[in-house]
């Protein structure tokens, strides 16, 4: 019973018509972990979270959540879990006390266990001092700090956070990651679907990249990132003519395949060691004698993490078919 | 301390005990609600008491009831019935707005009952319909409104007003439940105010071009509006149509056949949000 997952998911099939929203969708989460749930807008982190959390009806495979069967046994599932989801879902008129009190009343908790766990929770968020304003006078990352806390009322086995910074400010942003923080370090189970590399990055053990409805790659975040090669370094040339010595010197301290593109003079490629991939390119143009428009490090966009898992996929099929 | 949830219940009574003891939390929201913005409350109730005084004193001098009366004793059932009606937008907008911003989402994914949202829902808007009346009540005496048939059918009239608001009750969760998001219930606005005036509230059908009459007398407010002014003895009761002749009978079945009807839609409407 101990490795039994807090989330699992076995083959989730649901469509919309012709769409197929999951197609085959796998995920298992350990109890106490932080799974991260990442993909683009489409992609079916939320039809997949709204499944576990027992919103939506599943069309086929096999979902369960801390042990019980979503399909079958939702009433006791619900009693397990938190939902926070893509807009802060309490009432704008009520207080954040009276909201909280409101949501522990409709757990079940009696009025003074309820109002007990609500100043416990506005404590714990940092709502303390704005407990007994109106909801529509908070920050948007006070909303969702209170958000979180509804979530949190009953101290669920697994909290479900669906884009749970989307829309905020970067302060906002930090506000709820560090909220965030605080109910990992207290052992929750968390699965979080984002759209941002860097905050699955900075707060999930372990990441599911999704893509159409499927799962496309799955590990912990130092795995993916050597996978799809972390920071990329990227050379602007100002004329294309030596694009090609370029793709060299490149290629001297890529850790992966280095792509150039013709028409925008540029040239880029993953690097696992920052300065001295810079360092050592600089210094190859310079002895070469050509001269670069630009030359940056970067973090690599969502889009290329597709184009790169995708990339790898293809590539294997290759090798198996040689 | 533990935080653990009572499990849900099996037994139909324990199911009921729940859903009663949720319903009135959720409705408590909407108390809350009054209590914390009393001034939104006070402004929706003085709009209702302006209609009466608009339409009973501005317009009231230059209309006749046919059988003669009072104008103002005629108006008033009329705008009794007319705010059951256009609260239909309150309920709406309730739903539509939970629904947008994930409130619903949030008590569908608690473990409390299932039907608590809908029936907390129905208790706030039936009281506040109560609360509304009772305001349009003292308005009314104060303007020389008089209820002529006694205490007894009077409290019929006000069963038959809540009886209408009860069936709109299911067209509003129905439509609130239909509508992407907030600012689309203004399209509903648009169809809801027409069919407000489009009744024997203001003028007697009678007086209406023969077309445009029979629609307002098969109207189901005006149906409602005929009946209470029967009950409360205010007069411009009549018509020779069938319908005006029975518009009690009418009273009675317009709102059930409008629950019979929107009801199923409502609660399938509901269960599809987990399609």
């Amino acid at each position: 019973m101990v490795d039994q997952p807090a989330v699992l998911a076995e083959g989730l099939i649901k469509s919309y018509g012709e769409k197929r929203a999951l197609d085959g969708f796998d995920l298992s989460v350990a109890p106490g972990s932080v799974h991260g749930l990442l993909g683009p807008n489409g992609a079916g982190k939320t039809t997949a979270v709204r499944i576990l959390a027992t919103l939506l009806r599943l069309d086929g495979g096999r979902a369960e959540v801390a042990g019980l069967d979503v399909a079958r046994q939702p009433a006791l599932v619900r009693a397990k879990i938190g939902l926070v989801g893509q807009s802060a879902a309490v009432d704008e008129v009520l207080s954040g006390r009276q909201n909280l009190e409101m949501f522990g009343r409709l757990y079940h908790l009696g009025p003074a266990v309820a109002r007990r766990r609500a100043d416990e929770l506005l404590d714990y968020f940092g709502l303390a001092d704005t407990g007994s304003k109106a909801v529509k006078s908070y920050s948007g990352g006070m909303r969702r700090r209170l958000d979180l806390a509804a979530g949190m009322i009953l101290r669920p086995a697994v909290l479900f956070l669906d884009e749970p910074t989307t829309g905020l400010d970067p302060r906002g942003r930090n506000e709820v990651w560090e909220a965030m923080r605080a109910l990992v370090a207290a052992g929750t189970t968390v699965l979080l679907t984002t759209q941002y590399l860097d905050e699955a990055d900075q707060l999930a053990d372990r990441i599911s990249v999704i893509d159409t409805g499927k799962v496309i790659a799955e590990g912990p975040p130092s795995q993916l990132k050597s996978t799809i090669g972390g920071d990329r370094i990227e050379v602007v040339l100002r004329t294309p003519a030596h694009l090609e010595t370029v793709v060299g010197i490149v290629a001297k301290v890529a850790t992966g395949e280095v792509e150039s593109i013709v028409d925008d003079r540029t040239v880029s490629a993953p690097v696992s060691d920052r300065v001295a991939a810079l360092t050592e390119v600089v210094r190859a143009l310079s002895d070469a004698g050509i001269e670069a428009e630009d030359i940056s490090l970067r973090r690599p966009t969502l889009d290329e993490v597709f184009l790169q898992l995708t990339g790898h996929r293809a590539e294997k099929k290759e090798e198996v078919a040689a | 301390m533990t935080m653990v949830a009572p499990a849900p219940p099996s037994s139909p009574l324990g199911r009921l005990r729940w859903a009663l003891a949720d319903g009135w939390t959720v409705t408590r929201r909407d108390i809350i609600h009054w209590i914390r913005q009393p001034v939104a409350l006070i402004v929706n109730l003085a709009f209702s008491v302006m209609l009466v005084l608009v339409f009973g004193y501005l317009f009231g001098g230059a209309m006749s009831v046919p059988g003669g009366g009072n104008y103002r004793e005629f108006l008033l059932p009329g705008m009794l019935v007319l705010m059951m009606f256009f609260s239909l937008e309150s309920t709406i907008m309730a739903i539509t707005e939970d629904k947008s911003k994930g409130v619903t989402d949030r008590f569908r994914s608690m473990p409390m009952s299932p039907s608590a949202v809908v029936l907390g829902r129905a208790t706030a808007d039936m009281l506040m319909s109560v609360i509304t009346l009772v305001a349009l009540v003292a308005c009314g005496l104060a303007v020389d409104w008089k209820i002529n048939r006694g205490i007894g059918l009077a409290l019929a009239a006000f069963g038959l007003m809540l009886l209408l608001r009860f069936a709109l009750l299911w067209l509003g969760i129905y439509l609130g439940l239909m509508l992407p998001n907030p600012e689309s219930v203004a399209a509903v606005q648009i169809l809801v105010w027409p069919l407000g005036f489009l009744t024997s509230v203001y003028a007697p059908p009678e007086t209406m071009p023969n077309w445009l009459g029979t629609i307002a007398e098969w109207n189901p407010l005006s149906s409602t509006v005929s009946a209470v002014r029967e009950l409360f003895g205010n007069p411009g009761i009549g018509g020779d149509s069938w319908i005006a002749q029975h518009s009690i009978l009418m009273a009675v079945l317009w709102p059930v056949l409008i629950t019979v009807v929107f009801f199923p839609l409502a609660v399938r409407r509901y269960q599809r949000l987990s399609r």
